[in-house]
């Protein structure tokens, strides 16, 4: 098929090391829905990991070169466009690529660890020339422009009609702004639109883009536990069905971590939640037909299957009681489980 | 006498320099932050900070370096970029705070030691291995957090989901060796410029030991 406005393209595709472990349903998926929407992935050959976030809070040129690296592997191979599932891995690629772009043009001043000297520094790292022109872009941007919504909607053959699910960008997928450059920074709508494209009901949640706790997880578990508690019960006060992320480590914390959350939430007088959390790339595969082993669904901890059963029933009593669906789902609460 | 003598001491804490050294290493003008609070207000992690993130920015301009530097707030700021995106002036509010931490990295402060070893922990899988040894990353920073079994309980359903891997997937070719070399420029690199600045300032540096 082809897309709405472009022909879907072939990219350099850097996986990130979650994606090889923790969040191998991630890489899966990804694949998965790529191929079957056209877009050609090449993978970085002899990918290295890009710095994320321990990186730059240590050292910028350290954080550049890691990810430069992986830049360069793309360009080697003929590649100046990178995509990724990854938003941490998106933030070290392109602020990489960006501080690289900058020492391009010594004309605009920067500052100390920007600019020429930003790349000199990172070459004196990486002992060898660094990237030019490659820079990265996520696989959900490039899901929404490459191929379009309208195409993505043309190929789903199993709408997921009367799923309510709660689009959770985390932080940085679209911040900051100046550096990301795709979509709204504060209300972000291209996953609504992937989903809306899926047959699910979107519903409105205000925590899209609120932090889930990040790497706090291991350093400082409690911090970690407050956030994600939140996000969760969120979803469930929105009356989702499921949180529907696009990042590994939003994933972890809510779903990976649940018992530990739910613990937390019960010693505070909760309940805790049982809805799942997962991967856009999972639901968008669901949609088009894919198999559910190219979709890694048995590796979320909550199971998907339990809350796309509840929701088909739903949706069947529904339509059964008050005629043929609309697509818009009904705006009452469901019940927190 | 003594309220002249308090203000005596608080001029003394000031370093007039500590402004211009976080602009020049962040590259943001500090003194365009008015104070406004936009930046808390948007921070999720105000609740355990010590002094919120418009306070670290004050701490800042008022040259207070050893209170900035030694406080928990840079260290458990998670780079969320709800502060940088919401600035009115434009101000890259993250970034600061990622400086203050590589500053207080080289004057030695750690108030939050388990967010430092586990950045420590997780750079080191990296020069080993090329890429992060999730597994690795998780035995190393339970030893060495002193808390070995908080995440015990994760193990069961990762194993049971195929998502433990006993062993590293390591880069195919040459990656692995390239990153261990841009880890040792780094630290011979970062164990030279702090043999500099202790020449006139004689600060202690562990920066050198982290990246390794």
């Amino acid at each position: 098929m082809s897309g709405s406005s472009t022909t879907p393209a072939t990219l350099a595709y850097y996986p990130g090391c979650s994606q090889t472990g923790t969040a191998a349903e991630y890489d899966r998926s990804t694949r998965a829905c790529c191929q079957a929407l056209g877009v050609r992935l090449v993978d970085v050959p002899d990918w290295t990991c890009c710095g994320s976030t321990p990186a730059h809070t240590v050292d910028h040129i350290l954080a550049g070169a890691l990810a430069a690296r992986n830049l360069l592997q793309a360009e080697l191979i003929g590649h100046d466009r990178v995509t990724t599932p990854c938003p941490s891995c998106l933030a070290a690629l392109r602020t990489a690529s960006h501080h690289l772009a900058a020492g391009a043009h010594p004309e605009n001043g920067a500052p100390e660890d920007t600019g020429p000297s930003y790349r000199a520094q990172v070459e004196r790292l990486l002992d060898r020339p660094a990237p030019l022109r490659a820079d990265a872009v996520s696989v959900l941007q490039v899901l929404v422009e490459d191929v379009g919504t309208e195409a993505m909607a043309a190929a789903v053959t199993k709408p997921l009609t009367g799923l309510r699910v709660a689009p959770y960008y985390g932080c940085l997928l679209n911040r900051p702004p100046g550096l990301m450059q795709f979509d709204d920074p504060e209300n972000p709508t291209a996953l609504d639109r992937v989903l809306t494209a899926c047959g699910a009901t979107v519903v409105d949640f205000p925590f899209k883009t609120e932090c889930c706790g990040a790497a706090f997880g291991m350093p400082r578990l409690d911090v970690m536990l407050r956030l994600s508690e939140r996000i969760l019960g969120m979803a469930a006060s929105c009356g989702a069905d499921m949180v529907v992320v696009a990042c590994p480590l939003c994933q972890m914390n809510l779903d990976l971590r649940r018992g530990q959350v739910n613990a937390f939430a019960q010693g505070r007088g909760g309940t805790g939640y049982a809805m799942p959390v997962p991967y856009f790339t999972q639901l968008l595969g669901l949609a088009l037909g894919l198999p559910e082993a190219a979709l890694g669904l048995d590796k979320l901890v909550v199971p998907l299957g339990p809350a796309l059963e509840a929701a088909r029933a739903r949706e069947a009593a529904r339509t059964s009681q008050a005629g043929p669906a609309n697509g818009n789902g009904p705006k009452e609460k469901a019940p927190c489980a | 006498m003594q309220t002249s003598v308090r203000s005596l001491d608080l001029a003394a804490a000031r370093d007039p320099a500590f402004q211009a050294d976080v602009e020049r290493e962040s590259g943001q003008t500090l003194a365009s932050c008015y104070q406004c609070g936009n930046c808390t207000a948007g921070c999720v992690y105000t609740p355990d900070y010590d002094f919120p993130v418009h306070q670290v920015m004050r701490l800042v301009q008022l040259g207070l370096r050893e209170q900035a530097l030694s406080c928990r707030s840079i260290w458990l700021c998670a780079t969320c970029q709800a502060c940088t995106t919401r600035c009115p002036n434009n101000i890259d509010v993250a970034k600061v705070m990622d400086v203050l931490r590589h500053m207080a990295r080289r004057a030695g402060h750690a108030p939050e030691a388990n967010v430092k070893t586990f950045a420590d922990s997780f750079l080191s899988s990296v020069a080993k291995h090329g890429r992060v040894f999730e597994a690795g990353l998780a035995a190393v920073f339970a030893i060495k957090s002193g808390k070995p079994m908080q995440d015990a309980g994760l193990g069961l359903p990762m194993l049971t989901r195929g998502k433990l891997a006993f062993l590293p997937h390591e880069p195919e070719g040459n990656g692995k060796a390239e990153v261990a070399a841009i880890f040792a420029r780094f630290g011979r690199f970062a164990a030279d410029k702090s043999r500099a600045e202790a020449g006139d300032s004689a600060k202690p540096s562990d920066t050198t030991e982290d990246s390794k």
